[in-house]
């Protein structure tokens, strides 16, 4: 739907531009803009209330911006779009709040999430295919949970759930994740290995990832955007934007 | 694992899988032999006789534990609380009335051969166009689906597009059922008003007043649980089933996964108040009358009791809880009636306070423990032989 023009020569994965979302007169985005490229992994932090949750809001459909451009593969435009259309269109999204379905076992959530069959009567439908099933294996490999298949995700510790979304996001095939916060809770064994594993995904697709560790932002080795009350404060390398005096004041502190 | 047995039938399939559910598809099947069996076939005067008062007090619990897995299915699996369903439930219920109405013919009290009763003595000519079709009994099945259903679909497409949820859905689903049941209080809706619809002759052309009849009825109740029990199965134990699960625990992560949570919900809604239709159009010609007290908000709210007490979420727990809150209250409505709300009441608290599970919450820890005691007997036994 909605193939809007674009005067921007690079294309981009997505590209937000002049977005603003207030709440009772609080801009929590204020004239937001922002591209990345397809293929692009981008980490994004800035401080509490910065309006990082909120931009994945806007993405997904769940918020309404007052104003703006949002668009997926320069042709979409996600303002039209409601949650479910979003994650169809191939934008997966990780919660700040580990959300998986608690009382279905790991291997029910993600063959949920597994791509395809959204309808009432498709799902009704449904028996697994060999295809199917070797996809879930390679995820349970991937999220090293094999051995968990039939665990309830309720069950799960915190960083096990962490994977298991990152898992669910993966059965989705999404062209862009966006990742909201997710070394929360994990050790620090845990977090270098999501780092490790998110890089490994970045080869193949383009990724945002919203966190507050600054060790997971170093070894995740990519562009990073300071978000500061609801608009781009700095963006660049992770050096760069750390010697930036701006960024110190309000966000790294001196 | 779920992939195996593909060479079975989607039935086959499921009831392999599900012990309990077989078990009660057993138990089912056993009552709608054994009673009408014995109480056709023994006489009145012998221990084996089933008399035909308790035939029809089971053939309505049948009809309330088909009620209670309709309830299940909605709240139990997709986690929204319809504090509606009796109004289903009893628009089955007229729909079959108006049938049995208009099989009285002209041995009604008036003897009017086209109108019944209620509308002669309002002095109305002719029937009105909504009474039309209902003396075809496959035209009033139909109907006992689809009034319900499409009430269902236009309300739930309503409430769900607008995301409605939780509490508030909650209430607008009371406001429902009590605004039906003033419209039925009415003289002029053409529904009998406060008396309802009552005083049946007989049905298909059999006396409803016969025990052979009353054990086709009986029968048919069980034929219909049991039919509702495994289509309810079928929905549960699939991906829709567990989607509505998902939607339950976490709408947004449904969402976001990208199920439109408006169609499923819609989907069970509709599904859920066909089945409570036909519990109530089986219901009606069992206990012989259909009146709009069965819209009153307390009734919907008692269904809610029954699942909770049963088991939320398994839907042979639905059934086990209507049967036994039901028992319980012919029981105690004969003993001291005005009791039996606070009674109600209190057993909800109870539940949800200690039995979250619901009455079968109960029977894994017993297993567990007999299991234990069993081992333990063992024990000492060899130890006794040693
Ligand atoms: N639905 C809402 N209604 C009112 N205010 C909101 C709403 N959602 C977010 N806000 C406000 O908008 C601001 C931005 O919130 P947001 O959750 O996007 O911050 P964040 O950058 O994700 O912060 P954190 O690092 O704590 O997760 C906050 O001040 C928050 O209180
Ligand atoms: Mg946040």
């Amino acid at each position: 739907m909605s193939i809007a023009p674009k005067h921007i020569e690079q294309p981009s994965v997505l590209y937000m531009d002049g977005v603003s979302v207030s709440f009772d007169g609080f801009k929590a985005l204020n004239s937001l803009s922002m591209c990345i490229e397809p293929g692009e992994m981008r980490a994004i932090i800035g401080p509490n209330g910065a309006g990082k949750t909120t931009m994945m809001d806007v993405i997904t459909g769940k918020t309404q911006p007052d104003c703006g451009t949002v668009l997926f593969n320069d042709q979409h435009d996600l303002t039209r779009y409601d949650e479910a259309a979003v994650a169809n269109l191939g934008i997966g999204r990780k919660f700040q709040k580990p959300s998986v379905i608690e009382s279905l076992t790991v291997f029910e959530n993600l063959e949920m999430s597994l791509r395809g069959g959204r309808s009432v009567w498709q799902a009704l439908r449904h028996r697994l295919t060999a295809e199917q099933q070797d996809k879930l294996d390679h995820i349970l490999a991937l999220i090293d949970m094999t051995a968990r298949l039939d665990t309830f995700a309720g069950n799960l510790s915190h960083g096990q759930k962490q994977w298991l979304e990152i898992g669910m996001l993966l059965g989705q095939q999404p062209q862009l994740l966006l990742i909201d916060e997710p070394a929360a809770g994990m050790t620090d064994e845990e977090t270098m290995k999501t780092a490790e594993l998110f890089k490994t995904l970045a080869q193949h697709h383009s990724l945002m990832v919203v966190e507050h560790d600054m060790d997971f932002i170093a070894a995740l080795e990519c562009r990073v955007t300071v978000l500061h009350e609801g608009s781009v404060l700095a963006e660049g390398s992770l050096a760069s934007v750390k010697a930036n005096d701006k960024v110190i004041d309000v966000y790294l502190g001196r | 694992m779920p992939v195996q047995a593909t060479h079975m039938g989607p039935i086959t399939r499921l009831l392999t899988q599900d012990k309990n559910g077989r078990r009660l598809l057993l138990v089912i099947a056993v009552l709608a032999i054994v009673v009408p069996f014995c109480n056709l076939l023994f006489p009145a005067e012998s221990v084996l006789h089933i008399s035909t008062y308790t035939m029809t007090l089971l053939g309505k619990y049948l009809c309330y534990a088909l009620l209670a897995i309709a309830v299940d299915l909605i709240w139990g699996y997709c986690g929204i609380l319809s504090l509606g369903h009796g109004a289903f439930f009893a628009l089955g219920g007229y729909a079959m009335g108006m049938y049995l109405m208009r099989q009285v013919g002209d041995r009604g009290v008036y003897g009017n051969p086209e109108l019944p009763d209620f509308m002669v003595f309002l002095n109305w000519q002719e029937l009105p166009w909504y009474w039309l079709g209902f003396d075809s009994f496959a035209f009033s099945m139909l109907m006992v689906l689809l009034v319900p259903g499409t009430l269902a679909f236009v309300f739930g497409a309503l409430a769900f597009r607008s995301r409605v949820s939780g509490v508030y859905l909650s209430i607008i689903t009371q406001a429902m059922t009590y605004a039906l049941m003033l419209a039925f209080f009415r003289n002029d809706m053409g529904f009998g008003g406060n008396n309802g619809l009552t005083d049946f002759k007989d049905i298909l052309g059999f006396d409803l007043q016969s025990d052979g009849t009353r054990a086709g009825l009986f029968i048919a109740s069980a034929l219909a649980l049991m039919l509702g029990y495994v289509i309810s199965r079928v929905i549960t134990a699939s991906k829709l089933g567990r989607v509505l699960v998902a939607i339950r625990d976490s709408e947004s992560r449904a969402r976001f996964l990208g199920y439109r949570v408006e169609h499923y919900k819609l989907f069970v809604f509709v599904v859920s108040a066909m089945l409570a239709g036909v519990a109530g159009a089986l219901y009606v010609p069992q206990v012989g009358i259909i009146n709009p007290s069965e819209f009153a908000p307390i009734f919907s709210i008692e269904i809610i009791i029954w699942v909770a007490v049963g088991g939320r979420g398994s839907l042979y727990g639905a059934v086990i809880g209507a049967v036994l809150v039901n028992y319980a209250k012919t029981w105690f409505t004969g003993a001291f009636a005005e009791l039996w709300l606070f009674l109600l009441g209190g057993l909800f608290v109870l539940t949800t306070l200690y039995l979250p599970r619901g009455v079968i919450g109960l029977w894994p820890p017993l297993q567990q423990r007999w299991h234990r005691y069993r081992q333990q007997r063992d024990l000492v036994h060899q130890e006794d032989c040693l």
